[in-house]
C-alpha cells in the first residue's frame, strides 16, 4: 500500500478513536466541564499533561532546532522539563488544594480583587488564543505535507474533531482524548528513533546509542572538517548569561502557563497532584531525552549522505527529491562544481525571516538549506522504514497539535464563561447557563484560532516565542507569592504584575520591533523575562509591606492551601 | 477543643509547613546545581570529563538533568507522604 493510503487509514482511525472517547466522556455539569469532576487518576493525568504540553512544535520542530544549535539547544531541553520541578514543588499541590476551576479564580480570591481576576483572565485568554492559533496551523501543515491537502481544509478537519470532543466532553473529554493522543504521539516518535539509532550504531535504545556510541565524536570531527565548531561546544550562538536567562524563563514560564496548571485541578487529591506532576515529566522525558539523540543521528546522517556527493547522485535519493519539492530542503550549486557542499552560514538570503530560494547567499559556501522540521519528518524515510511508520508520524504530529489545542481552548472557555461571565458579570447564573456559555466560547475560540491558523498574522509566531517570558514575568511570581507569602496583598500583586509584565513587554517590543539593542547585559528578548520576574517579585514585596496586610479571610485561604487535609489552624480557631 | 490542645495543633501545623519549605529548599538547590550549574554555568569545566562518549557537561544538559528532574519530583512526593502522615494532615 502506498504511504498516502496508510496515512488516510491511520489518521482516520485515530480521529475516530478521539471522537469515540469524546462521546463516552460527555459531561453535564460545570465541574465535569472545567476540571473533569476532579476524578482523573494521577498516571492518566500525567499522560494527559504530557500531551497537553507537547505541541506540534515539540513534536515536529524541536529535534531539528537542537540539531542546528548543538549544545545551545539545551535551553529547550532544560527549560521545558525543569519547569515541572517548579510546578510540582511550588504550585501544583497548593492550587489543587485551593480547588477552584481556573488560575484567574485563584488570583481573584487570594488577592480578593476583581481587578486582579479580570487582568488574569485577559492574560490567560490572550496567551492561550495566540498559542492555539499556532497549533491549528500545525494541523494544517501536517495535512498538507503528508496528504497534499490544502492547509485551510486541514485546519477545518482538525477544528471539527477538536470541537466535537471539547464541546461535548469539556475537560473530561479533553483529558481522556489527551491520554490516547499521548500514546499515539510517543509511539510515533519512538519507533523511527529506535530504527535510526539501530541503523547508525547497532544500538536500539536512542539515549544509550547517543551516550555510548562514537557518533557524537565523529560528528564533532566532521563539523570541524567542514568549518563548523564542534557540535558539543557550548555558547556558540549565545552567551552563557543569555543561555542561563532563557533556560530559567522557559522553566518559570512553563510553570506559569494556565493550560498546564489547570491540568492539576483535575486530580482527586493534593497527593495525587504531586505524583501526577512526576508522571507528567516522566512521560515528557521519554520524548525529551530522545529528541537530542534523534538530532545527532539525523544531523550526522544528513551530512554524511550529502556532503561532497554529485548532484545527480543526491537527486536519486527519493527523500531528497521529495523534500526538495516541498521547499524544506533546497540546493543551489554556488561554485558550479556539480557537488554538494555543506558549510556554516545560511545557504540562501532571508526575506522577512524566511529563506528566499531565488537568492543564494554568496557570503556563505553552504549550498544546502535544511529546514529544522525535516529532522523528525524525514527520519522514517532515511531509516528506510515501512510506509505505515511514515503515516504514524503524521498521526503523531496531529495528536500533538490537537491535544495542545484542546487544552488551550478549555482555558479560553473557562476564563470567559467562569471567570468573566460567572464570577464578574452574572454571579446568579445557573449551571445550565454557565455550561451553555462555556460551550459556545469553545466554538467561538476555535473559529478565531482556525481563522488565524489559515491566515497567520505575523505577530502569532512572535507572541508564542515570548509567551514564556510573559508568563514568567506575570503569573509565576504572583502565584508563588500568593502561596508562600501570607503577607502578600492585592496592592503588591498588582504592582508586581504591572512592573514585571511592563518591563518585559517594553524590552521585547523595543528589541524586536524598534531595533533597540539587547541593552541589559546583552540578554536577548527571549531571556529578559527573567529580569521581569525578579522586578515583579521585588516590587510586590516592597509595595505589600508599605500597604495594609490582607484581611483575615484572605490569610485564612493561605493557611488552608498550605495543608493537604481538611483542617487548618484558621478553621480550628472558629 | 481546649485552648492548650488548640495551641499545640497550631504549633504542629507550623512545624509541618516549615519542614515542607525546608524540603523544597533542599530539592531546589539540587535542581539548580545540576540543571543550571552543571548544565550551563560549569559546562566547560565538566566537559573535560566524559560519560560514555559524551562530554559530561553536555550529557548533563541534554540527558542527565532531565532524568534527575523526574527523580526530584517523585522524591518530593514520597517525602511529603511521610510528612503528611507524621503531622496527620493526610486527605
Amino acid at each position: 500500500m502506498p504511504v498516502e493510503t496508510w496515512t488516510y487509514l491511520i489518521v482516520g482511525f485515530t480521529f475516530l478513536a478521539y471522537l469515540y472517547i469524546g462521546y463516552l466522556s460527555r459531561v453535564r455539569d460545570t465541574k465535569g466541564f472545567y476540571v473533569a469532576g476532579q476524578g482523573v487518576p494521577p498516571v492518566a493525568n500525567g499522560a494527559a499533561t504530557a500531551a497537553d504540553w507537547m505541541s506540534a512544535a515539540s513534536f515536529i520542530s524541536m529535534a531539528g532546532m537542537i540539531a542546528s544549535m548543538g549544545y545551545d539547544g539545551s535551553v529547550y531541553l532544560l527549560g521545558w522539563t525543569g519547569g515541572y520541578v517548579l510546578l510540582a514543588l511550588l504550585l501544583a499541590p497548593y492550587l489543587r488544594k485551593f480547588g477552584k476551576y481556573t488560575v484567574p479564580d485563584f488570583v481573584g480570591d487570594r488577592f480578593h480583587s476583581q481587578t486582579a481576576r479580570g487582568v488574569a483572565a485577559l492574560a490567560a485568554i490572550f496567551v492561550s488564543l495566540t498559542y492555539v492559533a499556532g497549533q491549528m496551523r500545525g494541523v494544517g501543515i501536517v495535512f498538507s505535507r503528508f496528504l497534499g491537502v490544502e492547509i485551510a481544509i486541514g485546519v477545518m478537519i482538525g477544528m471539527t474533531v477538536v470541537a466535537f470532543f471539547a464541546i461535548l466532553g469539556g475537560m473530561k473529554g479533553i483529558t481522556w482524548t489527551q491520554v490516547a493522543q499521548y500514546m499515539v504521539l510517543i509511539i510515533a516518535y519512538l519507533i523511527p528513533a529506535f530504527a535510526i539509532a539501530f541503523m547508525l550504531t547497532g544500538i536500539l535504545i536512542p539515549q544509550w546509542a547517543f551516550t555510548t556510541s562514537d557518533l557524537v565524536p565523529r560528528l564533532n570531527q566532521i563539523q570541524m572538517d567542514l568549518g563548523f565548531q564542534q557540535y558539543t561546544q557550548p555558547f556558540q550562538s549565545k552567551s552563557m548569561l543569555d543561555i542561563l536567562a532563557i533556560t530559567l524563563v522557559l522553566m518559570m514560564g512553563t510553570a506559569g502557563l494556565p493550560h498546564v496548571i489547570v491540568r492539576f485541578y483535575t486530580v482527586p487529591t493534593v497527593r495525587a497532584a504531586r505524583y501526577s506532576a512526576g508522571w507528567a515529566l516522566l512521560f515528557i522525558a521519554l520524548l525529551y531525552t530522545t529528541a537530542p539523540a534523534l538530532a545527532v543521528f539525523a544531523r550526522y546522517n544528513l551530512i554524511h549522505t550529502l556532503q561532497g556527493k554529485s548532484v545527480e547522485e543526491v537527486r536519486q535519493i527519493d527523500w531528497f527529491s521529495k523534500w526538495e519539492a516541498t521547499g524544506l530542503l533546497q540546493y543551489a550549486d554556488k561554485n558550479g562544481d556539480g557537488k554538494v557542499q555543506i558549510a556554516p552560514g545560511d545557504a540562501f538570503e532571508k526575506t522577512a525571516g524566511k529563506p528566499d530560494f531565488k537568492k543564494p547567499n554568496l557570503k556563505s559556501a553552504n549550498e544546502v538549506h535544511i529546514d529544522n522540521d525535516i529532522i523528525v519528518l524525514s527520519t522514517p524515510e532515511v531509516a528506510r522504514l515501512a510506509p505505515w511508520v511514515i503515516a504514524l508520524v503524521a498521526a503523531g504530529g496531529l495528536a500533538a497539535a490537537l491535544s495542545t489545542a484542546a487544552g488551550l481552548l478549555l482555558v479560553v472557555s473557562s476564563a470567559v464563561a467562569h471567570d468573566v461571565y460567572f464570577r464578574m458579570l452574572n454571579p446568579q447564573a445557573t449551571e445550565r447557563q454557565r455550561m451553555t456559555v462555556g460551550r459556545w466560547t469553545i466554538l467561538g475560540a476555535l473559529l478565531v484560532a482556525g481563522y488565524f491558523g489559515v491566515n497567520p498574522p505575523g505577530f502569532v509566531a512572535q507572541v508564542v516565542a515570548f509567551a514564556f517570558g510573559f508568563a514568567a514575568a506575570s503569573f509565576f511570581p504572583i502565584l508563588l507569592l500568593g502561596i508562600f507569602d501570607r503577607r502578600m496583598n492585592h496592592q503588591g500583586a498588582i504592582a508586581g504584575m504591572v512592573v514585571g509584565l511592563g518591563f518585559t513587554a517594553w524590552y521585547v517590543i523595543g528589541n524586536k520591533f524598534f531595533d533597540q539593542p539587547a541593552w541589559f547585559l546583552g540578554i536577548s528578548a527571549e531571556g529578559i523575562g527573567l529580569v521581569g520576574m525578579l522586578l515583579n517579585i521585588a516590587s510586590a514585596l516592597i509595595v505589600s509591606r508599605l500597604t495594609p496586610a490582607p484581611p483575615e479571610a484572605t490569610q485564612a485561604i493561605v493557611d488552608h492551601i498550605q495543608k493537604p487535609g481538611g483542617e487548618t489552624a484558621a478553621e480550628q480557631s472558629h | 477543643m481546649s485552648e492548650g490542645k488548640h495551641q499545640k495543633r497550631y504549633l504542629q501545623l507550623r512545624d509541618y509547613w516549615r519542614a515542607n519549605v525546608r524540603l523544597i529548599q533542599v530539592l531546589l538547590l539540587v535542581w539548580a546545581l545540576t540543571g543550571l550549574g552543571g548544565g550551563v554555568l560549569w559546562v566547560k569545566q565538566l566537559n573535560q570529563f566524559s560519560i560514555g562518549n559524551l562530554p559530561l557537561g553536555f550529557w548533563l544538559a541534554q540527558q542527565g538533568a532531565i532524568l534527575l528532574f523526574v527523580a526530584l519530583i517523585f522524591i518530593y512526593a514520597r517525602a511529603m507522604d511521610s510528612l503528611d502522615k507524621r503531622y496527620e494532615v493526610e486527605e
